[in-house]
């Protein structure tokens, strides 16, 4: 398909200006840009044929199961789209926020603030959430700044090790290291668990703090997970929560309840806010009475009838010049006022439900990884395939040419051809069946006919890339 | 629920295949003592309910007064095509493309957007995006850190104050030295806005050249719109230009999401942070587009990546390149044009009665001395449906008269007349 660059015309125009109301002028030559921008001239049809035909070459929710492990694919409701179109926040100036003046103006984005970080609370079992990480990761950041403002401030800037098992994101390890933590990795236990054993060892009075993700991403819930606690709590260290699974436990257990005393939540993963490709996420997060102090700032807070905004006294600055990705939140809460807290129950409950349903029925076909239920998301071996000669790359490439997303492969690190599956509490039975028969149809080919699995795709715009040539040519943009 | 299909007999048909008796069954690993202790939320809502309540909370905010605040984001106009576009499904519902054949759309759109942000800034490579423009410039001087094996960055007075505070706080607890200035020497980089946060024009060409005689790097903070009509970031020589691309396309909705854009020169391209689509071909010899330079990235190199960055702002890119296709090279003159001209014209307006306190041409936003406080003013202006501007001293970046407005392409003149007229008005009712 050709580039919209390629599609360029001189002289064709989509965007028309009014006309100009007021005298024109002319900036002095050493302000101004000796030609305009290169950019394509393009017809407005021409503009929405090409990103409809884009849009065809993709796999969406919307129209496929996309049972990606570790990224909480569920279905985007459809009335958060609608309630954060509302003018009334999608017009809002966010500077409405920076001064007193406008503060009567918004107030009721700032009680919307105000309200979910309250919620997000509840739903951790913590003390005060605050929006304004805009991802995961960036979540991650946040909570390790705060513990290194926690430390400092209690006069212990020698806790510079953050211990991390090697099942974990490798978010986990780069946000440690992006606030200046030296990191340490805990090898898992056969039964992939952590290993007690292997903490007690590495805790000491140099560990600022333990990040880990419950249930871990091996699909296991920690059951010593508040022994860790207590073990990190005696030498002053913090627990910090990955919530990217979060959707496993949601509403039966609390990570603030578990021992930890920070974590954040992916509001695009468990309150089904939309992927977007890859972002606009949220990564909203909240803290224990520990780190209550050094939030970032400023927090909206109930002032009388109405919300002002205040800087906490420790504040450790600012993530976000407001309050993070808002129109996300306005999603998440739409989800969360819609379950309530009578419901939300019910999304962990059917999540692993279904989870263990596809571990029932492919775990004669595929090596489980580990024994026993899982979780939110069930973790296969293909050694045995790759064996024969068909990889993980492969069942997910075959899997693509019969209507799925591929679930995630070759992560966690710790588990040979990896095979995680996260199927969500949103798809029906009748999906995970005809996923399940097609899987297992899969496993037949890489026993009797695996160079089949190596064409595939077949059935799409491309065949398989050369990811070599992309990195040894760096075509990383069409330039004039 | 709605949006849970498991039916009772599914449920039974789907516990006997596992072999458990009851779903409480496969919670039994969480032990009793960590379980839930209750809470204290609301019931459920069905859909009905929750647009009524949530469009109550809508209600509440004013977005009636006419606007003139800016401080680094704009109401500029958004074609309805942008809207529409980014809306579909296949693009919004979609992933990571970590699966590059089925998600081409995804992936194509990545690479036209690198390569829009490219001619746009005159730089050489661009990432798939940053959450923000804060978040870009601390990225930017991480990399600059990086790329130069130094450790002082010096932020120029022309820099956004909140993005200052920003790199600050995420800056706190690395060896990196956030000083003020513009003195290369012995610095990583030096960060620059243009147009400054309170308006003034500059040409940071001396500035990049000084900076490379140094062995510095030149990190240029640019507004996308302004693009239309001012001297580029890669025209000045800077070496890393980051933006915040909200003016693209992307709603103001309080804050967020908006687009955090970096581009480079090439020799940094893997010193960048982010995600990277790159051209390729397929078995058959077809044009396609993958990720490239992962070993950059956190999924591999975990604790040794570039930046923890993993889910970005993939949705806002592709808003920014449809507004960037729609405007093409004529339109974003014209925004630009209109955005300077009417600026101008309001700026010569309100000078006749208050001081204009910027010493130098301006773009699309200039600071005024009133005779009251500009808090005082803007709550007054509010009163008569107008807001006013971004009182300076709410973010450090002036005394607590300066009042600093902005006027984009959306302004008419009649509403700049009455805004001028309603600015005499309540700075003389206070002065009386």
């Amino acid at each position: 398909m050709q580039l919209i660059f390629e599609k360029s015309r001189p002289g064709r125009r989509a965007l028309a200006l009014d006309p100009l109301d007021v005298p024109p002028v002319e900036l002095p030559a050493a302000f101004r840009r000796e030609a305009p921008p290169a950019l394509p001239e393009v017809g407005e049809f021409d503009v929405v044929r090409h990103f409809t035909h884009l849009s065809r070459r993709n796999f969406g929710l919307d129209s496929h199961f996309y049972p990606l492990g570790s990224c909480t694919m569920k279905y985007n409701p459809k009335v958060a789209e609608t309630v954060a179109a509302h003018p009334g926040f999608a017009s809002l100036h966010p500077h409405l926020s920076t001064t007193p003046a406008y503060w009567d103006a918004c107030q009721g984005a700032l009680e919307l603030v105000h309200t979910v970080e309250g919620i997000l609370a509840q739903v951790g079992g913590m003390e005060a959430a605050c929006l304004q990480p805009m991802a995961g990761a960036h979540g991650e950041l946040a909570g390790t700044l705060l513990i290194a403002a926690y430390h400092r401030d209690r006069g212990n800037a020698h806790k510079r090790v953050v211990l991390v098992p090697d099942s974990a994101h490798g978010t986990n390890p780069a946000s440690a290291a992006m606030a200046g933590f030296d990191v340490v990795q805990i090898p898992s236990t056969p039964e992939g668990l952590a290993d007690l054993d292997r903490f007690r060892e590495a805790m000491n009075d140099n560990v600022a703090a333990v990040m880990l993700t419950c249930p871990n991403t091996h699909g296991l819930f920690e059951p010593q997970v508040a022994e860790i606690a207590e073990m990190a709590h005696a030498v002053d260290a913090l627990m910090y929560y990955d919530g990217a699974n979060l959707n496993a436990i949601v509403g039966k257990c609390r990570p603030g309840d578990l021992g930890f005393d920070v974590m954040h939540f992916n509001l695009h993963k468990t309150f089904a806010t939309p992927h977007g490709m890859g972002g606009p996420g949220s990564g909203a997060i909240a803290v224990g009475d520990r780190l209550l102090p050094y939030l970032p700032g400023p927090r909206v807070e109930r002032a009388g009838e109405g919300f002002v905004l205040r800087e906490p006294p420790k504040s450790i600055g600012r993530m976000a010049p407001f309050f993070g990705n808002f129109l996300i939140a306005v999603r998440a809460y739409a989800f969360l006022r819609h379950y309530g807290g009578d419901g939300l129950a019910a999304v962990a409950e059917n999540a692993v439900l279904n989870a263990n349903y596809i571990l029932a029925r492919l775990r004669g076909a595929y090596r489980p990884a580990f024994e026993g239920t899982c979780m939110h998301e069930c973790v296969f071996t293909a050694a045995a395939q790759a064996e024969k000669g068909a990889r993980a790359l492969d069942i997910a490439k075959a899997l693509l040419d019969r209507g799925y997303h591929a679930p995630t492969v070759y992560f966690p690190l710790t588990v040979k051809e990896c095979v995680m599956i996260e199927p969500t509490e949103t798809e029906s039975k009748e999906t995970l069946d005809a996923f399940c028969d097609d899987m297992l149809e899969i496993a037949r080919l890489a026993d009797t006919s695996p160079e089949a699995l190596k064409a595939a795709p077949g059935s799409l715009p491309v065949t398989r890339l050369d990811e070599v040539k992309a990195a040894k040519d760096l075509n990383c943009a069409s330039l004039p | 629920m709605s949006w849970i299909p498991v039916t009772e007999q599914d449920r039974r048909e789907m516990l006997a295949a596992i072999g458990a008796p009851s779903v409480e069954d496969l919670f039994s690993v969480i032990p009793q003592s960590l379980r839930m202790r209750g809470w204290d939320l609301p019931p459920g809502m069905a859909e009905a309910a929750l647009r009524r309540h949530v469009a109550g909370l809508a209600e509440k905010n004013r977005v009636s007064p006419v606007s003139f605040l800016g401080a680094g984001y704009y109401d500029h106009f958004i074609p309805s095509a942008v809207d529409a576009l980014a809306s579909r499904s296949e693009f919004f519902t979609a992933y990571t493309p970590y699966q590059p054949e089925a998600a081409q759309g995804t992936l194509q759109a990545i690479y036209e957007y690198q390569s829009a942000v490219c001619r746009l800034t005159d730089m050489e490579c661009a990432n798939a995006s940053l959450y923000d423009g804060g978040t870009a410039l601390f990225e930017a001087a991480v990399m600059a850190c990086r790329a130069t094996g130094r450790g002082v960055v010096r932020v120029h007075p022309s820099v956004n104050p909140v993005w200052r505070r920003i790199l600050l706080t995420h800056t706190a607890n690395l060896d990196v030295e956030i000083a003020d200035g513009a003195d290369p020497e012995g610095a990583a980089c030096v960060i620059v806005q243009n147009p400054a946060f309170r308006g003034d024009l500059a040409d940071f060409s001396e500035l990049a050249a000084a900076c490379h005689a140094a062995g510095a790097l030149l990190v240029a903070a640019f507004n996308p719109v302004s693009l239309g009509l001012l001297k580029s970031p890669g025209a000045m020589g800077a070496d890393i230009a980051v933006a915040e691309g909200q003016g693209l396309g992307l709603p103001l909705g309080f804050g967020g999401p908006y687009l955090g854009v970096l581009a480079a020169r090439k020799a940094l391209i893997r010193k960048m942070p982010g995600r990277i689509a790159a051209a390729t071909v397929d078995t058959e010899g077809r044009r396609g587009f993958v990720l490239t330079l992962q070993a950059r990235e956190q999924h591999i190199r975990r604790e040794k990546a570039n930046s923890n960055i993993c889910s970005n702002q993939a949705l806002c890119a592709l808003r920014a390149l449809i507004y960037l296709c729609l405007a093409g090279p004529e339109g974003l003159r014209g925004v630009a044009e209109a955005c300077n001209a009417k600026a101008e014209y309001l700026k010569a307006r309100l000078a006749a009665r208050f001081p204009v306190a910027n010493p130098g041409p301006t773009f699309n936003e200039f600071a005024v001395r009133l005779p009251i406080p500009a808090e005082r003013a803007a709550a007054g202006m509010l009163e008569r449906g107008f807001l006013a501007g971004l009182p300076l001293a709410a973010v450090g970046a002036g005394d607590e008269n300066e009042l600093l407005v902005a006027v984009t392409e959306t302004r008419t003149r009649s509403e700049m007349d009455a805004f001028a007229a309603a600015l005499e008005e309540v700075c003389h009712a206070v002065d009386l």
